[in-house]
């Protein structure tokens, strides 16, 4: 019978029964299918909110700097104005709706305490992680073809390299993943998960020239431009569509590469330590 | 043996500096309905959520049928289900998809866990709710539905957490002889509740935990038996107009026709019935007004403070 005892020197039995890992990988699997499957629902239930919006503001970024703008801009580096729009308003979408998916995935899981449906899981955390990126994933490639679109009748839609297009758009939107499920891990309020997107992401985007190309800044903000990691992202993507870009087109990758490796390390060290989720 | 659980010297202290646990040793039998009683912040929780990978232990040794939580984590998680004390499902999710989706985290397929869904939501009397979203459900249903998703996975070690915390006593019973039933068939309970009348009835060993250290830890009937009074209500025949007197009980008239007896450990009620018997009262029906374990809870637990103090 089960009895207390304050007196052991070692583990009460002794025993340890044969090592036995968690799930297999075609549990794994099953698991992973879930939680993707969980989070395309979920922000497919709320198309209204998630896809719709990036639409009518696209199409207004279109209207305004396009149609009615635009005209006076004329070519840049060879390109009408409307058309040279296309990559920087497709990516941005992309960047900021893989960003807010995993940021208000998460951090809603994380207020509502259903994260720990997970944490008591034998999910491992990389699958946990791969799970939501997936869905940010999928919800950045869903918005970005809305998106493209919407820009079908107003601009003429070039593919220069229809495999970097892809390769750039997915690396972008995995980047930005990772960095909403940082923000969500750290945020203690809905006010957290705002201030990233707004303070940061925005100006940077803006600035990364969605739309201009920074040969036609002065020297001095060429030079301060190069110290903006998007500006290397929506230029290698314009590359792909126009093929035209701001800077080697090696360097997104680069970019790219080099962010996945350290958030991803970054979210697997929280996840680690039970950082924001844990006591 | 290989215990379902064996806990050896767990301390808990959190970021605050609180010491949650202050190094408890525990050990639960397969098969066992094991009660883990204590007041408000002795360190129940802390202990659960430790087990079930929720919380980080701070020093000690958790092993679950044998395998350490330390280094073969994913595989003691497969073997837990949990059902923590405060709601925690997605509530924008229909009921049958909150039970599928927790199926699925444990690696069963999605028509596996549809099956097992189906079933346990038909068991637990929510299968005509399944389409509805689970924030509209009532606080019961939604204990039930945290039973639903905890068994989802058919684990080998169920943890509840005061699952019948603001249930009706009808739907309490009825939740009592579900998980009889689940205890049978083979799945190791852990129990905290603050209804002790739950844990004297559902469980057969305890432990009282107080202040982050484990103060009794026994068979509950062997527990119950230290008793060392107890009171019957008696409801007699006819009124009683003055008292008896019987011999070493402690008796009184409560009301004309009630009579209530404190009996020391050792008395016999059978005393009482004949001197009663003598004055020509018949004892109709009893009950005994004491919830023993209550009892002796208070007295551990008022004991064990007093003793740190």
């Amino acid at each position: 019978m089960s009895r207390y005892s304050s007196e052991r020197e070692l583990p009460i039995s002794g025993e340890y029964a044969k090592p036995s890992r968690g799930l297999s990988p075609v549990q794994m699997w099953h698991a992973f299918s879930m939680l993707l499957t969980r989070e395309v629902l979920r922000f497919g239930r709320i198309w209204v909110q998630t896809i719709l919006p990036p639409m009518i503001m696209t199409s207004l970024y279109f209207i305004v700097f396009g149609h009615l703008i635009g005209p006076r801009v004329g070519e840049i580096e060879g390109v009408p104005y409307i058309n040279f729009l296309v990559p920087g308003l497709i990516l941005m979408s992309v960047i900021t709706q893989s960003y807010a998916n995993v940021v208000s995935s998460f951090y809603g899981a994380k207020f509502a305490r259903h994260i720990e449906e997970l944490l008591v899981s034998p999910m491992p955390h990389w699958l946990i992680i791969l799970g939501y990126l997936a869905g940010g994933v999928a919800r950045g490639l869903a918005v970005g073809a809305a998106v493209t679109l919407v820009a079908v009748f107003f601009a003429k839609i070039q593919v220069h390299d229809f495999t970097a297009l892809i390769l750039v758009m997915v690396l972008t939107s995995v980047v930005f993943s990772l960095g909403g499920m940082i923000n969500a891990i750290f945020a203690n309020s809905f006010d957290h998960i705002s201030i990233v997107p707004t303070f940061v992401l925005t100006p940077l985007t803006y600035l990364g020239g969605v739309f201009y190309s920074i040969q036609m800044l002065p020297p001095f903000w060429q030079q301060v431009s190069l110290f903006n990691p998007i500006l290397y992202i929506i230029s290698g993507f314009r590359h792909a569509m126009l093929g035209i870009s701001d800077v080697p087109v090696y360097s997104t990758y680069l970019i790219l590469i080099a962010a996945i490796v350290l958030l991803y390390g970054i979210t697997v060290f929280l996840f680690h330590r039970g950082i924001g989720m844990r006591g | 043996m290989t215990f379902a659980v064996e806990i050896f010297r767990l301390k808990k202290t959190y970021a605050g500096g609180v010491e949650a646990l202050k190094g408890i040793d525990l050990t639960i039998e397969p098969g066992d309905f094991f009660a883990l009683l204590g007041p408000n912040g002795a360190g129940k929780s802390t202990t659960i959520s430790i087990l079930c990978s929720l919380v980080n232990k701070s020093e000690g040794v958790v092993k679950v049928f044998g395998h350490d939580l330390d280094t073969e984590r994913n595989w003691v998680k497969m073997q837990i289900g949990v059902v923590p004390q405060e709601f925690n499902f997605n509530q924008f999710e229909p009921v049958e998809e909150v039970v599928i989706n927790q199926g699925g985290f444990y690696g069963l397929t999605r028509q596996k866990a549809r099956a097992r869904s189906a079933l346990l939501l038909k068991q637990l009397g929510l299968w005509d709710k399944r389409k509805t979203m689970s924030r509209q459900l009532s606080g019961g249903m939604k204990r039930r539905l945290m039973i639903a998703r905890a068994l989802v996975h058919e684990p080998r070690l169920l943890i509840l957490d005061e699952p019948t915390a603001g249930v009706d006593i009808e739907l309490r019973r009825g939740m009592w002889q579900f998980l009889s039933d689940i205890n049978a068939a083979g799945t190791t309970i852990i129990l905290t509740t603050h209804y002790l009348e739950e844990a004297e009835q559902l469980c057969r060993n305890i432990a009282i935990i107080n202040e982050g250290r484990i103060i009794k830890h026994t068979n509950m009937r062997d527990l119950l038996n230290t008793v060392a009074q107890e009171t019957f209500v008696l409801y007699c025949n006819r009124p009683i107009g003055s008292m008896p007197i019987i011999p070493a009980a402690d008796a009184r008239i409560i009301e004309p026709f009630v009579l209530e007896v404190d009996l020391v450990q050792g008395q016999s009620l059978s005393d009482v019935f004949e001197v009663l018997r003598g004055h020509g009262i018949e004892v109709l029906r009893m009950k005994n007004k004491t919830n023993r374990l209550e009892e002796l809870f208070l007295k551990l637990v008022n004991q064990s403070n007093e003793a740190s103090q």
